[in-house]
């Protein structure tokens, strides 16, 4: 187990290496100058200069990627080209408050999918199955910001029992754990969950479905237990690839939804990105995804380390 | 005469589906306690389906089951779910084909062992695994230590099985039912689990009832021997009055198509055809059409079931004609 642990953790490296690679560069090949956003239109040649040499934007490519590289490690991100102010704090809390609803919505999706999933996978070819499997299309298939407008009109409109948007009433900056604030995760941490329950629910499915058919079951039938006995075992073979594809989802989920986080003006990663990719601002673009990246891959290998946990066979490969 | 410790009676399993399958077709069997009967038939003729109705394993949505099973004073085809899992295991265990299928991946062999422990007899966890070492020697593993907390893709195919026979015997069954424990290994292997199995028949007593569709296999562990065809008994007898004497034409045709004595480049006697479809229950004798002998009568009726003598019982019509070894 120890060497498996080992292993995991050196894999990120490169990983991790290519990543930051990959993110500079992409954000560098696309088109268009992140200095005319914050230019005047009459910048004078010297000013544009100026201000190209005080971004560092003058020096060659790989010179500019190692310096990035080197600050970032030190936990430097730069400073944002639109609003003057560091990265990587702008990075965090976005990060922070995208964290909460993500980790909302995994719990809700998982648990919701993992019981539709179970009970589809036990009634094959059911009434209830169908049902189950229905949900889970719909959750998949619905349009999530589409949704996020329904539940607002429904829940905060004609009902008026949640908040429609925001943080709370300080926005995220006065975040407490109180309801003022925690009602305004609600809305946006459901209308994240259905996409990892569809999805969830249909791998759990699947799951259930190739483990029962297999012959251990009939064999642990044979030394006596009863249909709970059966179903712990069914548990444990189902665990690992389970929380694989909801550490997958909490990943996805983090990255932020650019649509659902503005349906409800959630100032998280998605929001974020968003407003980076739009103002050109370069710094904060490549600082977001590096950050989400690096979680992603962090996120993979808690994954691989648990799915080593619970299953035997994991840790030989 | 005993009570027997399996009473099989006129027993009929058909699955229902889009098509119908009458897998079994009155099947009536005993056993006597501490005794060996082996079930010797081709794949599909209905002898794994017979085995599974003794635990009652066959999905019970699909299945339909006729007649009437006992098994040690226990109507086994009216057991509650309740007294069911409390039979299971505890008076009739079950070994599979491959022992890499039917134990589950993610358990250690001795968790697996001191489960079925646990279900069955009031012990405490600690208690279990201990009883399952003592299980895990008796089978002999080497290493039973280490082995019981290794996980079953950790080990060989024939320590799988071996495990597999230790969780099998964990609950002290008075009945052990073996469906080909030894078609998924290696030669040499299968002739150490026979002897395994053999020799803890006798040591513990049980009644085992032992499937294969090797007349070698069959003949080394049994008493007596039951031949099924299309999902009936056609002959049942000693091991000794079968090789010596059979009766019925399937049973011979076994028995010729054997490479034992054979020479090189003379063709090997083989029974022609293939065993009919079970969709429709049988109306008349199911080997006719591949029968030598095979007479107006025997296509017409079904052939009646000739006693020769007690507990030999032969499924033809010609079974009390003398007839001359082919």
């Amino acid at each position: 187990m120890l060497t498996y642990l080992a292993k995991r953790i050196l894999y990120v490296l490169p990983v991790a290496l290519g990543v930051s690679l990959f993110c500079f560069l992409l954000v560098h090949i696309a088109p268009g100058d992140p200095l005319t956003s914050v230019l005047p239109p009459d910048a004078s040649q010297q000013m544009q200069e100026e201000i190209r040499k005080l971004y560092g934007f003058d020096r060659p490519l790989p010179v500019q990627f190692g310096l990035w590289l080197w600050k970032a490690v030190q936990g430097d991100l730069g400073t944002s080209i639109a609003t003057g102010r560091p990265v990587a704090a702008e990075v965090w809390r976005a990060v922070g408050n995208t964290l909460l609803i993500a980790c909302l919505a995994t719990v809700i999706g998982f648990v919701l999918g993992c019981f539709f999933g179970f009970v589809a996978g036990y009634f094959r070819g059911s009434f209830l199955d169908k049902f189950a499997s229905m949900l889970a299309v719909l959750g998949v298939s619905v349009p999530h910001y589409w949704l996020g407008m329904v539940l607002v009109i429904v829940f905060s409109v004609q009902l008026g029992w949640l908040p429609p948007g925001g943080a709370g009433p300080g926005g995220s900056a006065s975040w407490k754990w109180d309801w003022e604030h925690v009602s305004h995760m609600i809305l946006p941490a459901i209308t994240m969950s259905v996409i990892p329950m569809g999805i969830i629910s249909r791998t759990v499915r699947a799951l259930v479905a190739d483990i029962l058919n297999q012959e251990f079951v009939p064999a642990l039938r044979a030394k006596g237990l009863m249909d709970f006995g059966v179903f712990r075992h069914v548990v444990k073979n189902a665990a690992p690839t389970a929380l694989a594809v909801m550490g997958l989802q909490l990943g996805y989920l983090l990255g932020g939804s650019i649509l659902i986080e503005t349906v409800f003006s959630w100032p998280g990663t998605g929001f974020l990105l968003g407003n980076a990719i739009f103002q050109r601002d370069l710094p904060l673009l490549q600082g977001t995804i590096l950050v989400l990246a690096m979680f992603f891959v962090g996120l993979n290998v808690l994954v691989d380390i648990v799915q080593g946990l619970l299953d035997p066979r994991v840790r030989r490969r | 005469m005993t009570t027997p410790l399996v009473a099989m009676e006129n027993v009929t399993v058909r699955f229902k589906g889009a098509q119908t399958v009458h897998a079994v077709n009155g099947v009536s069997l005993t056993l006597e306690p501490g005794k060996v009967l082996g079930i010797l038939g081709e794949s599909g003729s209905g002898k794994s389906v017979t085995l599974k109705t003794l635990l009652r394993l066959l999905p019970e949505s699909r299945t339909e089951i006729g007649g009437k099973v006992m098994v040690d004073g226990k109507d086994v085809l009216a057991l509650g779910p309740q007294e069911l899992s409390d039979y299971r295991g505890a008076v009739t265990s079950m070994i599979f084909q491959d022992p890499a299928l039917a134990l589950d991946p993610v358990y250690t062999v001795g968790e697996q062992i001191a489960e079925a422990i646990v279900r069955h007899e009031k012990l405490s966890a600690k208690q279990a695994m201990a009883r399952a070492l003592e299980l895990l020697e008796l089978v002999r593993i080497p290493s039973p230590e280490r082995r019981l907390k290794a996980y079953p893709h950790e080990m060989s195919g024939g320590m799988r099985q071996r495990a597999m026979i230790a969780l099998a015997l964990a609950a002290r069954p008075k009945l052990l039912l073996a469906d080909e424990p030894t078609t998924a290994l290696d030669a040499t292997v299968q002739i150490q689990i026979l002897l395994l199995l053999r020799q803890l028949q006798r040591d513990l007593g049980m009644g085992v009832i032992f499937v294969t569709h090797d007349i070698g296999v069959a003949v080394e562990v049994s008493d007596r021997l039951a031949v099924m065809y299309a999902g009936q008994i056609v002959e049942t007898g000693t091991v000794r009055e079968l090789l010596r004497d059979p009766r019925h034409p399937y049973t011979r045709g076994l028995l010729a198509a054997n490479l034992h004595g054979a020479k090189k480049g003379e063709r090997l006697e083989a029974i022609p055809g293939a065993p009919p479809p079970l969709n429709e229950a049988p109306s008349s004798c199911s080997f006719a059409p591949r029968c030598k002998q095979a007479q107006d009568i025997c296509r017409a009726n079904l052939p009646p079931a000739v006693a020769l003598g007690e507990g030999r019982l032969v499924r033809c019509v010609q079974a009390e004609a003398a007839l001359q070894p082919a």
